[in-house]
């Protein structure tokens, strides 16, 4: 529905993808670690290797909790906007048909935060 | 049937409202909590001046009640004489 | 012989009546559209605008008798605050972390509420309701300077109290109290009676005010109980107000029915996740607590709200369908958003700090069906960490939602352990929300939503940074510089309250002022 105003009402974006300086906004969840509020907000380059993004930014963020260790990325399990997503270590994020703020979560199998509580 | 309420500051302005009150509103139930009291009915609570004026012993004008309010709750009718709070049905 | 005659005085009613009618004159040469441009564009028949009474029968004369009384007594209060060195009196410093928060949060927001209220009573076209809305204007610029003055006692003393307008427009989880207002503010005089006057004042400000404030006074916070009350007491009035507004377009025309439902379930949701904040305050910023959040949400919405719905059932209004939700999340609230503050507290303008076990046996007897179940195991293992000296802070910036503004954090409301997306698509670009109620509220009106400032995007896009910063440069911190433009120094006005300047300062005062050295 249409807001309703005093006069013609229409606006650009503000977080529209030409404003991030040649990069995007992706979205990344690890799925079952609670212990990371919410999801995970980062700018990255369309160009960038989706290896990249599991072996050096997401260690980073989730580095911190005692899971993470044993992860094997290679075994993730994938969501994009809620559907499987195959994913493929060797492309980037732009031949993956990611698009600026697109939502990813991911299952490590057999991990499920501490104790298996989803945290 | 649905409760009416109103809070008050606890302080000696206000005691000998919740006096009146309570003496007016025979079902009416006061609770104490930390700088506050709160005083709920259900469906009507009527604060009278008559009441207040002879526990206080001076004219007192209900509009005063304005400095020592926190909250309420329902439909208000104030004049006078009386503060009326209810909910309709 | 002298007879002293009572001379005979207008009743309430009468004096109400001649002091807020025919006040009014007709415009000759612009027309009244001209001179009223917002009075009709959002849809609301008005037929008969002295219809509209105030309930108070407050005119201009005992208004200003009567808060004049407040503000004596107020500043006597907050004189013998500062001449005894009141703040000694807490329970505890870390209390002080709810107070800061109130400060950046809340206190400018009484002053865009002066503001719109100035608005709107400039615009109804009825005197009624002008001079209702001069009144509450004037109260909530009292608001806004009396919580500055109160809370600036504090900040001669304390960390994190030094900036608070600046803060507001750039701190990230200072932007979600803050589009609350924007979007009232940039809403018609109408729906911000509804966001404002009703939803806000009438169905919210209790569950803020009320058990808080009472809070502060179990606290040992006299400044902050004394604002408090003085304020609520002109809240009472503004309840009032929101209620006779809503009756109000409910009684002048069926049509205008559906328009204020729409309103009253937006901005029910806009305040329940607003008050998200409010709820971790009482959990978990009070060392003393007077009621736990779901106690006060059971009587101050449940009961209070339900018998105000149960009332305006015979107008054909509805209780807001998001607000069963917001009745699971009682259960939750205050836990999953202290634990968003706790993780970025490094990016907070206040001290966070886990909880106490003594404490964690209070939440789980207030929170039989969740604490134990879900949060004392994480809690516990935070402590525990930080206690190793390995505490817990989120390096990455979260998702944010994009009509609150909270964090993501938000759970399915049968899942606890699923994060809620909601997500919609407009003109091209994707949008994410946290729940329905506020994808609901964006996709009535993406036009307005899709403007929203969201802290976290800002940052990324470089405009969260101080003037001249070049994030190019070798080994560039961006939290670093974010935090330098907020104006909050890292560990001294934010982070862990263990171990914080804070904490040592009240620590030291107290036992100076207990003992002769």
């Amino acid at each position: 529905m249409a807001v309703k105003a005093i006069s013609k009402y229409e606006f650009a974006p503000a977080d529209s993808v030409d404003k991030f300086h040649g990069a995007q906004l992706l979205y990344v969840c690890w799925d079952d670690h609670l212990m990371f509020c919410s999801p995970l907000a980062y700018c990255l380059p369309p160009n960038t290797p989706f290896r990249d993004l599991c072996e050096k930014i997401l260690p980073k963020s989730y580095g911190y909790h005692p899971d993470w260790a044993q992860v094997d990325m290679s075994k993730a399990t994938w969501l994009k906007s809620g559907q499987p997503f195959a994913v493929d270590m060797d492309k980037t994020l732009g031949e993956l048909g990611l698009k600026h703020k697109d939502v990813l979560r991911f299952k490590t199998p057999g991990l499920n935060g501490l104790n298996g509580s989803g945290f | 049937m649905s409760k009416v309420f109103i809070a008050l500051q606890t302080n000696e302005d206000s005691r000998p409202i919740v006096e009146a009150i309570l003496a007016d509103n025979p079902l009416a139930e006061a609770d104490y909590q930390p700088a506050m009291v709160k005083v709920s009915a259900e469906d009507t609570l009527v604060i009278k001046r008559e009441t207040i004026e002879e526990l206080i012993g001076r004219d007192y004008d209900l509009q005063e009640i304005q400095v020592n309010m926190i909250t309420m709750s329902g439909y208000l009718d104030e004049d006078e004489d009386e503060f009326r709070l209810s909910w309709k049905n | 012989m002298d007879m002293q005659v009572k001379k005979k005085k207008l009743g309430l009613k009468e004096k109400y009546a001649h002091m807020t009618r025919g006040l009014d004159w007709q415009p000759s040469y612009q027309t009244k559209e001209a001179v009223f441009p917002y009075a009709t564009y959002e849809g609301i028949k008005v037929h008969d605008w002295d219809k509209w009474e105030d309930p108070f029968r407050l005119t201009m004369d005992a208004y200003w008798k009567y808060q004049a009384e407040k503000e004596r007594k107020l500043y006597a209060v907050l004189d013998a605050f500062a001449q005894n060195n009141g703040h000694l009196g807490l329970t505890d410093a870390r209390y002080l972390n709810a107070v800061k928060l109130f400060l950046t949060g809340i206190s400018p927001l009484e002053y865009m509420a002066h503001r719109g209220f100035a608005t709107a009573g400039r615009n109804f076209p009825g005197v009624g309701p002008r001079v209702a809305c001069l009144m509450q204007a004037v109260d909530e610029i009292r608001h806004s300077q009396t919580q500055i003055h109160a809370i600036s006692n504090y900040n001669k003393y304390y960390n994190g109290f030094h900036d608070f307008k600046h803060m507001l427009e750039r701190v990230w989880y200072l932007s979600v109290p803050k589009s609350f207002f924007d979007d009232a503010f940039s809403a018609g005089p109408f729906e911000w009676m509804v966001a404002i006057g009703f939803s806000f004042e009438y169905v919210l400000t209790n569950l803020l005010f009320v058990p808080f404030m009472s809070g502060a006074a179990y606290n040992g916070d006299m400044a902050t109980v004394t604002f408090g009350f003085s304020a609520q007491s002109d809240e009472a009035r503004h309840m009032t107000l929101g209620l006779e507004c809503i009756k109000f377009m409910l009684e002048q025309d069926p049509d205008n029915v559906p328009i204020v439902q729409k309103w009253i379930d937006k901005w029910a949701w806009r305040g329940v996740r607003v008050l998200s904040l409010v709820s971790m305050m009482m959990d978990y910023m009070l060392p003393k607590r007077v009621m736990s959040w779901k106690e006060a949400w059971e009587i101050y919405f449940e009961q209070n709200g339900g018998a105000l719905f149960n009332d305006l059932a015979r107008y054909g209004i509805k209780m807001p369908e998001c607000l069963s939700r917001a009745s699971i999340d009682k259960e939750h609230a205050s836990h999953q958003t202290w634990s968003i503050l706790y993780q970025y507290g490094g990016a907070a303008a206040f001290h966070t700090f886990m909880p106490s076990d003594e404490e964690m046996d209070w939440l789980s007897a207030k929170y039989p069906n969740t604490f134990d179940k879900y949060y004392r195991e994480r809690f516990t293992y935070w402590r525990e960490q930080e206690q190793k000296g390995n505490r817990f802070y989120n390096n990455t910036l979260p998702m944010l939602c994009q009509v609150c503004q909270v964090p993501m954090a938000v759970t399915e409301p049968d899942n606890m352990l699923q994060i809620s997306y909601r997500e919609s698509d407009y003109k091209g670009e994707k949008y994410h929300t946290c729940s329905d109620g506020c994808k609901q509220i964006f996709d009535d009106e993406p036009e307005k939503y899709i403007q929203a400032w969201l802290p976290v995007h800002q940052i990324y896009m470089g405009n969260c940074f101080p003037e001249g910063t070049d994030p190019t440069v070798e080994g560039f911190d961006p939290l670093a510089k974010v935090l330098e433009w907020y104006h909050l120094v890292p560990g001294k006005d934010n982070m862990d309250y263990n171990g914080s300047e804070d904490q040592k300062n009240f620590n030291a005062w107290r036992g100076l002022a207990t003992k002769n050295d």
